[in-house]
């Protein structure tokens, strides 16, 4: 290899490197986020190109590399087309999960092959970034296609409760481990064999037991291995291009696993060992049955919308379920219309991976400015008419504030600081938590007993109707 | 070469701390899925392999590792910009109708 090319070549993976950090950088605000996709995608193509001119420079591919080559980027790339066109926005976590599982597997692949080539003689500087690939682009590989199942209802969201899971968890990484260190101490395929397989199963026995509603903490953190894995084989083949943009992310999913199992007020070991429940049970448990409980019709919920101030609206992940972004909006505008100041807030893990709900509410065509972080919103509950609660419950919860339940500590949004409170809900069952919801027992607060999207239908024909 | 490498790798990592954080949550969901779309850059090393490649298993694991990546990075940002799209400040022309009074509290609230 000259040192002219290569010097040219590292040169653009730095613009590429660079195009990516700028592409992340614009992503903090809506209005420039699109031009830094745009930036990224320029950068990402810059070193592709620049990888085929080393790979041509090179002289060791063959004709039939080339067709596998365009081939694979034929069918990979005209799936991953066809599904990111097709694909609905409350699908998205799964998609998330697909690509992440695609990912860790390539570069799984890429150390795997690399590792057949080179043979017993690799050195350590080689075998150990070797087997840290193998073994955590196995394990996102198949976590992420568990992940993705749970998320689309093919496999079950409930926990998975396998009798001796832990130990048998345990088992594996530690088969793993072992395996990898006797890969790094004597280079072979059969120990490689077993670190693949130990790491694939693991990764299946590790999210088999992780609930529905523990989703935005699992997806972000096969993300953040994922990215882990990528760099690893940057290590493998010394590319620095794969080495920095696989730290970005790692670094990005790391981010949010942190924010995700924050807001969620659970350690990530916590949920790793597995979760105390599942978002996804049906909403059929009765409540405590000593406190009393107001309810409210449709036309009373909606003359108190219509003749408020400020309303703020609180969706959880029961408005995606219901599929009632679009009704949402429908009255929010409504409202809107007759000067009525609507804005939502939404809570961290309000959705199945981070800033989930912002995703559906913008494809509502909810404009941005409206959607509030929790931060941002809590001061403006005090000053607030009607809080309008949507398909949220422990994240609403004031237990949280006190010591002694299974949420104490949770960040929670203010909703009970507001003058008067609708809920819509199908019944007064328990959220994730397994806890009663003290909101819904506040003298201020009216439950108004409905599906979400029904009852969001109704209550703008109520507005329509009653007060023009 | 080795520590070249891994000096790139930690400072990295910090870089990616710095501007990650800064992203709103608002935008976590496309933010996520831009990251996504930049671990495709694995489609380099998959490249990389396939060059190697001179018999059929060399060949099977290469076409395997390109379609994988090339799958993550194209869709990964075909669906980042996708989303990007919906995310509008306000809805174009409102209907003509009491909307002048909810025109200032968008602006406000920006």
């Amino acid at each position: 290899m000259s040192g002219t090319f290569n010097t040219v070549i590292q040169l653009i993976y730095l613009t590429a490197a660079s195009c990516f950090v700028l592409g992340l950088h614009m992503m903090n605000n809506p209005a420039t986020a699109r031009r830094g996709n745009q930036v990224s995608v320029a950068g990402m193509a810059a070193a592709i190109v620049a990888t085929g001119a080393l790979v041509i420079h090179g002289g060791l591919i063959d004709a039939t590399g080339w067709i596998v080559i365009g081939a694979g980027i034929l069918v990979g790339g005209g799936l991953g087309l066809y599904t990111a066109r097709t694909v609905k926005m409350t699908a998205m976590p799964q998609l998330v999960s697909v690509f992440n599982a695609v990912g860790g597997g390539a570069a799984a692949l890429v150390a795997i092959r690399d590792f057949m080539t080179v043979g017993a003689g690799v050195g350590a500087a080689t075998s150990v970034p070797t087997v840290l690939d193998v073994i955590i682009g196995s394990v996102t590989f198949s976590g992420s296609i568990i992940a993705a199942g749970k998320l689309q209802g093919v496999i079950t969201s409930a926990p998975v409760a396998i009798p001796g899971a832990r130990i048998v968890n345990l088992f594996l990484a530690a088969a793993a481990v072992a395996a990898g260190g006797y890969v790094i101490a004597s280079p072979g395929m059969i120990a490689l064999g077993v670190v693949i397989a130990a790491a694939l199963v693991f990764g299946v026995s590790m999210v088999m037991p992780i609930g529905g509603a523990d989703m935005p903490v699992v997806i972000s953190l096969l993300n953040a291995f994922t990215g882990t894995a990528v760099a690893m084989a940057g290590f493998v083949i010394d590319n620095t291009a794969l080495i920095i943009a696989g730290a970005l992310v790692g670094a990005s999913g790391g981010i949010l696993t942190k924010l995700m199992a924050d807001a969620m007020n659970r350690s990530i070991g916590n949920i790793m060992v597995g979760g105390f429940g599942s978002g996804d049970t049906p909403l059929a448990v009765e409540g405590a049955a000593g406190a009393s409980v107001q309810s409210i019709a449709a036309d009373d919920a909606a003359i108190q919308l219509a003749y408020a101030s400020k309303v703020i609206i609180v969706p959880g992940y029961g408005l995606a379920a219901a599929q009632a972004q679009h009704e949402v909006a429908a009255l929010a505008d409504l409202l809107e219309s007759r000067g009525v100041d609507v804005s939502y807030a939404i809570h961290p893990v309000a959705g199945r991976m981070p800033g989930h709900m912002n995703v559906l509410l913008a494809e509502a065509n909810v404009p941005y400015p409206l959607l509030k972080e929790m931060d941002e919103v809590n001061p403006e509950f005090a000053r607030t008419d009607v809080a309008l609660v949507i398909g949220a419950n422990d994240v609403t919860n004031p237990a949280a504030r006190r010591p002694g339940t299974a949420i104490s500590g949770m960040p929670i949004l203010d909703v009970d600081a507001a003058k008067s409170v609708i809920v819509i809900k199908r019944s007064m069952g328990h959220g994730y938590a397994g806890i009663d919801n003290e909101l819904y027992t506040n003298p201020k607060t009216s439950m108004f007993f409905a599906d979400a999207k029904k009852g969001l239908a109704a209550l703008t024909a109520s507005v329509k109707t009653l007060v023009g | 070469m080795l520590l070249t490498d891994f000096i790139i790798f930690v400072l990295s990592l910090w870089v990616g701390f710095e501007v990650i954080s800064k992203v709103p949550a608002t935008l976590h969901t496309p933010l996520m899925s831009a990251a996504n779309s930049i671990h495709g850059i694995v489609l380099a090393g998959a490249i990389v392999i396939a060059a190697t490649a001179h018999n059929a298993v060399g060949y099977i694991l290469a076409f395997v590792a390109v379609a994988f990546a090339a799958m993550n990075v194209v869709g990964g940002y075909v669906v980042t910009g996708r989303m990007l799209k919906m995310f509008k400040r306000r809805i174009a022309p409102a209907p003509a109708s009491p909307a002048v009074e909810a025109s200032p509290n968008g602006k406000a609230a920006a």
